[in-house]
C-alpha cells in the first residue's frame, strides 16, 4: 500500500465518496435487474473501484480522454457524468447519457471525454490510438487512456494498437483491468504468461503491475504515465490487478471460482481499504462513513426515481443519430 | 478539357482537398515513399509531409480503427485499403466504432472519413484477390458507399467525400486505374447519391456501377446495332441510392437490367432488382433481369475467370430476355 500521508482530506475523500458511490450505484443497477426494469447484458463493476477512481484522478479533465469495454458505468460516474442520466439510461429512457439508444455497455459523454464503452472485446483500443493521434497532430495537449481486460490482451486490436502508438510516438496510457477472469476463462487458461505487463515490452512500451486495491497506486502510476504521454508523446502500458465481486455479467453464478479466493480478495476491498488508512490518519470517523453511506444510498435512490420517471423515446427517434 | 487516367483523378482530388483542409491525412500500407500500391498518393508525400501521408505497417484492423478515432477527434482521414480484400481484418473497426458510434452515443459523435481502394474482380489473381464486398457495407445504416466508373465522377465523388461528415467507402476498381477521360481543369464536385444518365434510350434500361458501367455501354453499342436503344443509368452511389433517377428510366423504357460483377446472393444487384420489382411494377413489361458474377470463388484460368463475371454478351442476351427478343 501506498503513504497516503502526502494527500489531503478533500482529496481523500472524494476518492472515497466516488468508489462508494459506483458501489451503491452498482448494487442498485443489480437489484433494478432482478426486478427486470433493466434488460440485456448488464456487467458490474463491484471490485474494481479503485481503478476507474484513481485513474480519472490522474487525468486532467477537459483535456484527457478515456475509453473502456462494456463495464463501463464506473468509468462514467468517475469522468464526472451524472449517475441519474446512468441509471436512465440503463432504463433506455430518453434522458439516459445516451438517450437510451446505448443502454449498459454504451454510456457516453463527447464533451466531457467520455468515449465510452465499447462491446466488442478490445475494440476501442485501436480507437484510442487514434484519439492520441488526433491529440499530438492537432497539439490539443491532452492524452488519451484506454482500459480493457486480461481476455482482451489476446486480441489483435491490441498488439496493432500498441505497435502503432510506439512507433508514432502517441500520447496514449494502454491499462490492462487484469481482475483475472474473462467471463469464466482464469488468466492462466488462456495466456501463456500471466503477468501480462511483460507484453508490453514486445513493444518497446515502459510497462508496469501495479496493485488495483490500492486507489493511490493507481492514481500515481495513471497521473505519471499521463503526464509522459501529454509532455513527451510516449505511450505506457499499465497492468491493474483487481478483482471483480461479481459475475461476469447478471446471468453469472461465477461458479468456477473458489470460495475462498473471493473472500481473500473480499479482505482487500479497495473501498475499505482506503477507509481504514483514512480512519489511522484520523481523517475519517466511522460515524462520517455511514452519513456517506447514508447519502449515496438516497443518492443512487433519487437516480431510479429519476429513471422511472423519465419518458421512453419516441419512436421517430429510429431514424435520427445515423447519418450527420 | 483535360484527358487524364483515373489514378491522376482520384490523386487530384486528394491534393486539392489536402491543401483545402489540414485536417485531411492519408493512412495507409505503401501510400507514402512507394507511392501507393496502385500509384494513386504518387507525389503526396513530397508536398505534405510524412505526418500527412502516413505509411503504415500491414496492420488493417490497427490502422483503420485509428483512423476512425482520429475522425471522431475531428480530423478527416482518407485510409487507403490496398485492396477491399485485406480491409476484412478491419471490417469490425468500420462496422461497430465508424458507423454505431453516432448512433449509441445518442449523436454525439460523427465520423467525417473515407475508406478507399480497389474493390472487385481484378485479373489472375485467384481466389483471394478478385471478388466485389459492396453488399458488405450496403448492407449496414450508417455508411455513404460511392463507386465511380469515370475519372471525371471519381474526382467530383472523392472531394465530396472528404468533406462528408459520415463515413464513406469509396469503392474503385483496379482495372480501371489507367482508363482515362475528361476531366475539367477548375474545382467541381458531385453530389454524393446522384446517379448519372451514361446513356439514353427508349427500350430497356441497364442499371450497374463502377466497373461493369463500361460494359453497360458496350451492352448498348451492340444493341443498337440490332435497333434496341438501350439507356445506361450509372448509379455512382450505391448510399444514399438515387431512386429517382433509377425508376424515372425504368417507367420510360418498361424494361430493366440490374449489372453487379459481384457474387449473386445478398447482393447490390438483387436488391435494386427487388426495388424495382417492387416500386415499378405497374410500369414494367418484363421481369428485373440481372446479370452478376457466378456463384464460385473466382478461378484463376483466365478464360474461366472472364467467363464467371458479366459479360457484354451476357448483358445483352439479358436486355433481349427483357424484351422477349432471344
Ligand atoms: C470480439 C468479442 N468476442 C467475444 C465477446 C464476448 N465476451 C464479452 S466479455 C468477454 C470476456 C472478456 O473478458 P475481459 O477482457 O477480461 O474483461 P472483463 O469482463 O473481465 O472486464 C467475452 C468473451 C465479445 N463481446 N467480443
Ligand atoms: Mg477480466
Amino acid at each position: 500500500m501506498r503513504p497516503i500521508k502526502g494527500y489531503d482530506k478533500p482529496f481523500l475523500s472524494a476518492l472515497l465518496r466516488e468508489m462508494l458511490l459506483i458501489r451503491r450505484f452498482e448494487e442498485k443497477a443489480g437489484q433494478m435487474y432482478g426486478l427486470k426494469k433493466i434488460g440485456g447484458f448488464c456487467h458490474l463493476y463491484n471490485g474494481q473501484e479503485a481503478v476507474c477512481s484513481g485513474a480519472a484522478a490522474g487525468m486532467q479533465r477537459g483535456l484527457d480522454r478515456l475509453l473502456t469495454g462494456y463495464r463501463d458505468h464506473g468509468h462514467a460516474i468517475s469522468l464526472g457524468l451524472d449517475p441519474k442520466t446512468l441509471m436512465a439510461e440503463l432504463y433506455g429512457k430518453a434522458t439516459g447519457c445516451s438517450k437510451g439508444k446505448g443502454g449498459s455497455m454504451h454510456m457516453f459523454d463527447y464533451a466531457k471525454g467520455m468515449w465510452g464503452g465499447n462491446g466488442i472485446v478490445g475494440g476501442q483500443i485501436p480507437l484510442a490510438t487514434g484519439s492520441a493521434f488526433a491529440q499530438k497532430s492537432q497539439k490539443d495537449g491532452g492524452a488519451t487512456i484506454v482500459f480493457f481486460g486480461d481476455g482482451a490482451i489476446h486480441q489483435g486490436a491490441f498488439h496493432e494498437a500498441m505497435n502503432l502508438a510506439a512507433t508514432w510516438k502517441l500520447p496514449v496510457v494502454f491499462v490492462c483491468e487484469n481482475n483475472q477472469y474473462g467471463m469464466g476463462s482464469a488468466v492462466d487458461r488462456v495466456s501463456s504468461v500471466t503477468d501480462l505487463y511483460v507484453k508490453g515490452q514486445a513493444y518497446n512500451i515502459p510497462s508496469k503491475m501495479v496493485d488495483g486495491m490500492d486507489v493511490i497506486a493507481v492514481y500515481e502510476e495513471v497521473k505519471a504515465a499521463m503526464d509522459t504521454a501529454r509532455t513527451k508523446f510516449e505511450p505506457s502500458f499499465l497492468e491493474i490487478k483487481t478483482y471483480r465481486y461479481k459475475g461476469h455479467s447478471m446471468s453469472d453464478p461465477a461458479k468456477y471460482r473458489t470460495k475462498e479466493e473471493t473472500e481473500a480478495f473480499l479482505a482487500q476491498d479497495p473501498i475499505l481499504l482506503l477507509k481504514g488508512r483514512m480512519e489511522e490518519a484520523k481523517l475519517l470517523t466511522e460515524d462520517q462513513y455511514k452519513d456517506l453511506d447514508r447519502e449515496l444510498k438516497d443518492l443512487v435512490m433519487g437516480c431510479v426515481e429519476f429513471a422511472e420517471a423519465s419518458p421512453e423515446p419516441g419512436y421517430e427517434e429510429i431514424y435520427t443519430d445515423i447519418y450527420v | 478539357m483535360a484527358i487524364i487516367t483515373m489514378r491522376e483523378a482520384l490523386r487530384q482530388a486528394l491534393d486539392e482537398e489536402m491543401t483545402r483542409e489540414t485536417g485531411v491525412v492519408i493512412l495507409g500500407e505503401e501510400v507514402a515513399q512507394y507511392d501507393g500500391a496502385y500509384k494513386v498518393t504518387k507525389g503526396l508525400l513530397e508536398k505534405y509531409g510524412p505526418d500527412r501521408v502516413i505509411d503504415t505497417p500491414i496492420t488493417e484492423l490497427g490502422f483503420t480503427g485509428l483512423a476512425v478515432g482520429a475522425a471522431f477527434a475531428g480530423m478527416r482521414p482518407v485510409v487507403e485499403w490496398m485492396t477491399f480484400q485485406f480491409g476484412l481484418l478491419a471490417i469490425d473497426q468500420l462496422i461497430h466504432n465508424a458507423v454505431k458510434y453516432r448512433s449509441m452515443s445518442g449523436g454525439q459523435f460523427k465520423c467525417p472519413m473515407v475508406v478507399r481502394g480497389p474493390n472487385g474482380p481484378a485479373e489472375f489473381l485467384g481466389g483471394q484477390h478478385s471478388q466485389s464486398f459492396a453488399s458488405y457495407f450496403v448492407h449496414v445504416p450508417g455508411f455513404k458507399v460511392v463507386a465511380p466508373s469515370t475519372p471525371y465522377d471519381a474526382k467530383g465523388l472523392l472531394k465530396s467525400a472528404i468533406r462528408d461528415d459520415n463515413p464513406v467507402i469509396f469503392l474503385e476498381s483496379e482495372m480501371n486505374y489507367g482508363h482515362k477521360g475528361e476531366v475539367p481543369e477548375g474545382e467541381y464536385l458531385i453530389e454524393i447519391g446522384k446517379a448519372d444518365l451514361k446513356r439514353e434510350g427508349n427500350d430497356v434500361t441497364l442499371v450497374s456501377f463502377s466497373k461493369p458501367v463500361a460494359m453497360c455501354l458496350q451492352a448498348a453499342e451492340e444493341l443498337a446495332k440490332e435497333g434496341i436503344q438501350a439507356e445506361v443509368v450509372d448509379l455512382r452511389s450505391l448510399v444514399p441510392l438515387d431512386e429517382e433517377l433509377v425508376y424515372a428510366s425504368v417507367r420510360k423504357t418498361n424494361r430493366a437490367v440490374v449489372v453487379d460483377e459481384a457474387w449473386p446472393k445478398a447482393s447490390v444487384g438483387s436488391w435494386i432488382q427487388a426495388k424495382i420489382m417492387q416500386d415499378c411494377f405497374d410500369d414494367l413489361d418484363a421481369p428485373v433481369e440481372f446479370v452478376a458474377s457466378e456463384d464460385v470463388p473466382m478461378p484463376y484460368n483466365h478464360t474461366l475467370e472472364l467467363e464467371v463475371q458479366p459479360t457484354v454478351a451476357k448483358i445483352v442476351a439479358a436486355a433481349k430476355r427483357a424484351l422477349y427478343r432471344s
